[in-house]
């Protein structure tokens, strides 16, 4: 079984991001771009299949600018196959980006796609569900657990409720949560190797994919601050000052 | 005019808190006409609860056995069927909703709009982005439908107090059959469910161990608050996943939340920005949660619990 995997070059999680001061977008020149953490747990978790037999080939994509060779550079040096670049400067929403996965879903017929739940620049949290709707197979989203079992799957998913099991017959999508697994580590020599592995770049344009109406982004704000507040000396002021604003009776 | 259907979340009983704010947010939209979808076993006592609120034209059911579980796959064919006749489509951003509407809008073939925190227009919205740290203003192309999730924290739920109409919906599509529900895991106890609670106590890594953690829990009953937790009480096992606040967790917005041994990473704080007051209990007196806490207290928390319920 071949297993797809999805890797979004994002912003690095621990950059403070900043909005322009003319409302035009964030400040991304010269940021640490890195690959999803979402999708780093897609990519161990589907190392950990190969690794463990259920698997044959692990291939990540990445649809974006051509710097996201990068990311895939990192993904095959942490042990994926081969690798995919569709490659567009145009920033691609959930929905195009879900039909470009599909039309590679239909080229190389993967059992299993697995996605990050969220990018975590967009924060839309929809790419996988999408996917799933128009290749007509079953989605376990935000899995915290998954067993492959024949021709199914049982994914344990994180919910607001506590964790729910569901089985999903292959071939299926899912996307991660945080506490699916830890990402390993890339050693220095998988990095000289991963240069050696294939990535392709297909140009988006031949594809042959028509692109959703876009949702515009007419401006860009910062959120409002919270302002630093008072600081008491102990328990017994904490608590008489929380009685005097009512918010203790 | 704009009409909006709202897919209602509920757990065969009783109707989630987070339906009547998707209702308060669609009644920002001028004008609308708001009607609620519950798909169920069967849907008496959640309808009923539905057509309470206010502002609430028609609760539509669809009462099936299929419908028992909120299996996006089994869902999204119905709600999309039924999307013909309404512009907006709305569910709230909780795992059900943001696990079933993108799925909605892909088969409607529409970009989704997540997490709605304001509405500017019909088809003009501001959501966070970026962790919360940056806030976009986006317009959907008029001539398309609104397929959009809800930021419940940004939201009160309607009153009560409605009378909307009940009638029964007909869905004729086919569903498949290759997604099926196994079972749930119930995680927090009888505590105030955390999303709606008015107070919140949170414990970070900090508490060390699960036996530790009893003494937030302590202190939240003495409170008569929800129990919450950072990402790293939760990955350490501490307490369950569904305590879990912040970025890839709850967003929640009580009165008062108090942050114990908790150090305020950025992922943690997007689930609080809309807390009322934040008390911080930290022995850091640099620990980044006191730059956003209105009320900080520096020292060792397990010697300030005790101290703090004796005050009480
Ligand atoms: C993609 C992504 C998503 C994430 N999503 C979330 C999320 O949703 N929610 C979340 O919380 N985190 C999230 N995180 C993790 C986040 O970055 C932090 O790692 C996490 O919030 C830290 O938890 P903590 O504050 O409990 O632990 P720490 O950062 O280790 O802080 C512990 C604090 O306790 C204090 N302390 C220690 N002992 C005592 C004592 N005896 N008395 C008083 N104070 C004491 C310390 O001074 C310290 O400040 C996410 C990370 C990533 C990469
Ligand atoms: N441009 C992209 N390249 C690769 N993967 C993507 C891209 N966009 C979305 N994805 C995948 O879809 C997941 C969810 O993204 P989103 O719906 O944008 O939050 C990500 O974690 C990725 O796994």
């Amino acid at each position: 079984m071949k297993i797809l995997v999805g890797l979004k070059r994002v912003v690095d999680y621990n950059v403070r991001i900043q909005v322009k001061p003319d409302g035009s977008g964030v400040v991304t020149d010269g940021v640490k771009m890195s690959i999803n953490p979402f999708d780093e747990i897609a990519l161990e978790e589907a190392l950990r299949l190969r690794e463990a037999g259920k698997a044959s080939e692990v291939v990540v994509v990445s649809i974006g600018s051509s710097d996201a060779q990068q990311q895939l550079r990192t993904g095959l040096a942490m042990g994926a196959d081969r690798a995919i670049l569709v490659e567009s400067d145009q920033p691609m929403q959930p929905l195009t980006a879900a039909r470009v996965f599909l039309e590679l879903a239909n080229r190389e017929q993967p059992g299993l796609i697995i996605l990050g739940k969220q990018a975590i620049d967009d924060d839309c949290n929809q790419t996988g569900q999408m996917l799933a709707a128009l290749w007509q197979r079953p989605q376990a989203t935000f899995a915290s657990k998954l067993e492959l079992d024949g021709d199914s799957a049982q994914v344990t998913r994180e919910i607001d409720a506590g964790l729910e099991t569901i089985a999903v017959d292959l071939p299926a999508v899912v996307t991660t949560d945080l506490r699916l697994n830890e990402p390993r580590f890339v050693k220095l020599p998988d990095i000289m190797k991963a240069k050696r592995k294939p990535l392709d770049v297909v140009p988006f344009a031949d594809m042959n994919i028509e692109v959703a109406t876009p949702i515009t982004t007419t401006h860009y704000d910062s959120p409002p601050q919270r302002q630093r507040g008072v600081m008491v000396e102990d328990a017994a002021a904490l608590v008489a000052m929380l009685k005097d604003k009512g918010l203790l009776s | 005019m704009s009409k909006v259907l709202i897919v209602a979340e509920h757990d065969g009983k009783t109707l989630n808190a987070s339906t009547g704010k998707c209702v308060s947010c669609a009644q920002t939209i001028s004008g609308a006409d708001i009607d609620i979808l519950v798909l169920a076993i069967d849907a008496s006592s959640v309808a009923a609860e539905a057509a309470a609120l206010t502002g609430v034209s028609r609760v539509l059911t669809v009462e099936a056995s299929h419908n028992e579980h909120a299996l996006a796959a089994t869902w999204a064919p119905q709600i999309a069927a039924l999307a013909d006749s309404y512009s907006h489509v709305f569910g709230p951003s909780t795992t059900f909703g943001k696990d079933l509407m993108p799925r909605v809008a892909a088969l409607l073939g529409v970009e989704q709009v997540s997490d709605i925190m304001a509405v500017e227009g019909a088809y003009t919205f501001k959501r966070p982005i970026y962790a919360g740290n940056a806030i976009v203003s986006v317009s959907v192309d008029e001539g398309s439908k609104v397929v959009a999730t809800v930021r419940t924290a940004s939201y009160s739920a309607a009153a009560g107090g409605g009378s909307a109409t009940i009638e029964p919906a007909d869905v004729a599509v086919e569903l498949p059959s290759h997604t099926r529900f196994v079972g749930l895991e119930a995680g927090g106890g009888d505590r105030p469910d955390l999303q709606t609670a008015t107070r919140v106590v949170s414990g970070g890594r900090a508490l060390g161990s699960e036996e530790n953690f009893k003494i937030i829990y302590d202190l939240a009953d003495r409170l008569g608050a929800g129990c919450g937790a950072s990402r790293a009480a939760v990955d350490a096992g501490y307490v369950p996943n569904d305590m879990q606040v912040g970025q890839t967790g709850k967003i929640i917005a009580p009165d008062l939340y108090i942050a114990i041994g908790i150090s305020g990473a950025i992922q943690h704080l997007t689930g609080i920005k809309d807390a009322g007051t934040i008390v911080a209990i930290n022995k850091d007196a640099d620990a980044p949660i006191f730059e956003v806490a209105d009320i900080g207290l520096v020292g060792d928390l397990f010697k300030i619990i005790p101290e703090i319920e004796a005050a009480l």
